[in-house]
């Protein structure tokens, strides 16, 4: 029992600071959330990290559900609940005080160039993300093939994300993949 | 809907009230305007957020859904989870936050949950493997186009130090795998200088 209350609390202290850090969303932390659940805690494999994320990405509903899979995974429920209220409260915490002020600050110069700023880091955040996880899909070439095909579609057409991840999930079904 | 059509008496919260003559939604309807959100929003939930609160509900115009967005995205944390939070709090208070913010989440954290059991009791199913890998190739692929579509973005004219700024980034977390809180305390504080100089 022990144990598992120490895990909780890592995992409550770990989503925490990773809510405060994640400019411009939750994919932004992957990168973090991967090396502390893969390298440091040794929590999560890397292979499994990229499919639980994908999950998540298949699943209805915000990005940030992703550490609910990935809370439950490492710890259970309990985990997933921990996970997901780290994730959260203290962002919306904020949130919450700043409804109150919005009006004031809304054409401030200060948000305006604070956004500004925080574009590039949250761009090279979620290319960090996306070099994380393929590094951790593409294992041959028919997953590399796949990664190739996804990210054609979703950035060349107008199809919508999910048939790539349907596509993928159908041929890896079929034996494929 | 069993609301008084009359004057309703306006509650002592609405901090920055929503501007008058629209409907302002009760915790009920914001917890399920929200729900609907989480649970049609496959593939991210900003195209259905704005669908559901602009179009449908008529809760806001579309200048002030991107208003509010907008500050959203200098917060930390979920964008969308903290609209939730922000939205529910100029319309209901703190019941209307915790309305919005569980109809947001309630619905996709039971769906991740079940998803957890069937992936640690079957994942590792021989006819699941390739489901699996097949799934996890595509969603990189999925991401590599986001970051390009927000690097095309940003690109447009000329190469600005926010080029820089990414690529470095990119390379102390994506590649060297340094502590994202190490790499921020330098890289923000440089980018919004930055940001401030460019702007002047």
């Amino acid at each position: 029992m022990k144990q598992d209350s120490d895990i909780l609390l890592a995992l409550l202290m770990n989503f925490a600071l990773c809510s405060l850090m994640a400019v411009g969303g939750a994919n932004s932390v992957v990168p973090e959330m991967h090396r502390q659940a893969v390298d440091v805690h040794l929590w999560i494999s890397d292979r499994k990290f990229s499919e639980l994320f994908a999950i998540a990405q298949a699943a209805p509903g915000p990005n940030v559900v992703f550490v609910t899979l990935l809370g439950h995974y490492i710890a259970g429920v309990p985990g997933a609940l921990v996970t997901t209220f780290a994730m959260c409260a203290p962002t919306c915490t904020i949130a919450y005080l700043v409804a109150r002020v919005f009006d004031r600050f809304k054409d401030a110069t200060w948000r305006i160039v604070i956004q500004a700023g925080l574009v590039p880091v949250t761009i090279g955040l979620i290319a960090a993300s996306a070099l994380i996880v393929a590094r951790a899909a593409d294992r041959d070439a028919a997953t590399f093939l796949i990664t190739i095909a996804s990210f054609a579609l979703a950035y060349w057409t107008r199809i919508t994300p999910l048939a790539a991840l349907a596509a993928a999930a159908g041929l890896g079904l079929i034996g494929i993949i | 809907m069993p609301e008084p059509a009359a004057p309703v008496p306006s509650p002592p919260v609405p901090h920055p009230p929503l501007p008058p003559g629209r409907h302002v939604p009760t915790p009920r309807e914001l917890f399920l305007g929200f729900a609907k959100i989480a649970v049609c929003g496959f593939g991210g939930v900003l195209a259905w957020s704005r669908r559901v609160i602009v179009q449908e509900r008529g809760w806001m115009s579309p200048e002030e859904f991107n208003e509010q967005l907008a500050l959203c995205q200098v917060l930390p944390g979920p964008n969308i989870v903290n609209f939730s939070v922000m939205f529910g709090s100029r319309a209901a208070g703190l019941a209307g936050s915790l309305a919005a913010l569980f109809g947001l989440l309630g619905p996709p954290v039971i769906l991740m949950i079940l998803a957890g059991i069937l992936y640690r009791r079957y994942g590792e199913l021989p006819e699941l493997r390739g489901v699996l890998s097949g799934l996890a190739a595509a969603a990189a692929g999925l991401l590599i186009a986001t970051s390009l579509q927000m690097i095309r973005a940003m690109v447009k004219n000329r190469l600005t130090a926010g080029h820089i700024v990414a690529v470095v980034t990119f390379g102390a977390a994506g590649i060297l795998r340094m502590p994202l809180l190490w790499v921020m305390a330098v890289v923000i504080p440089i980018s919004i200088a930055f940001a401030w100089w460019e702007r002047r």
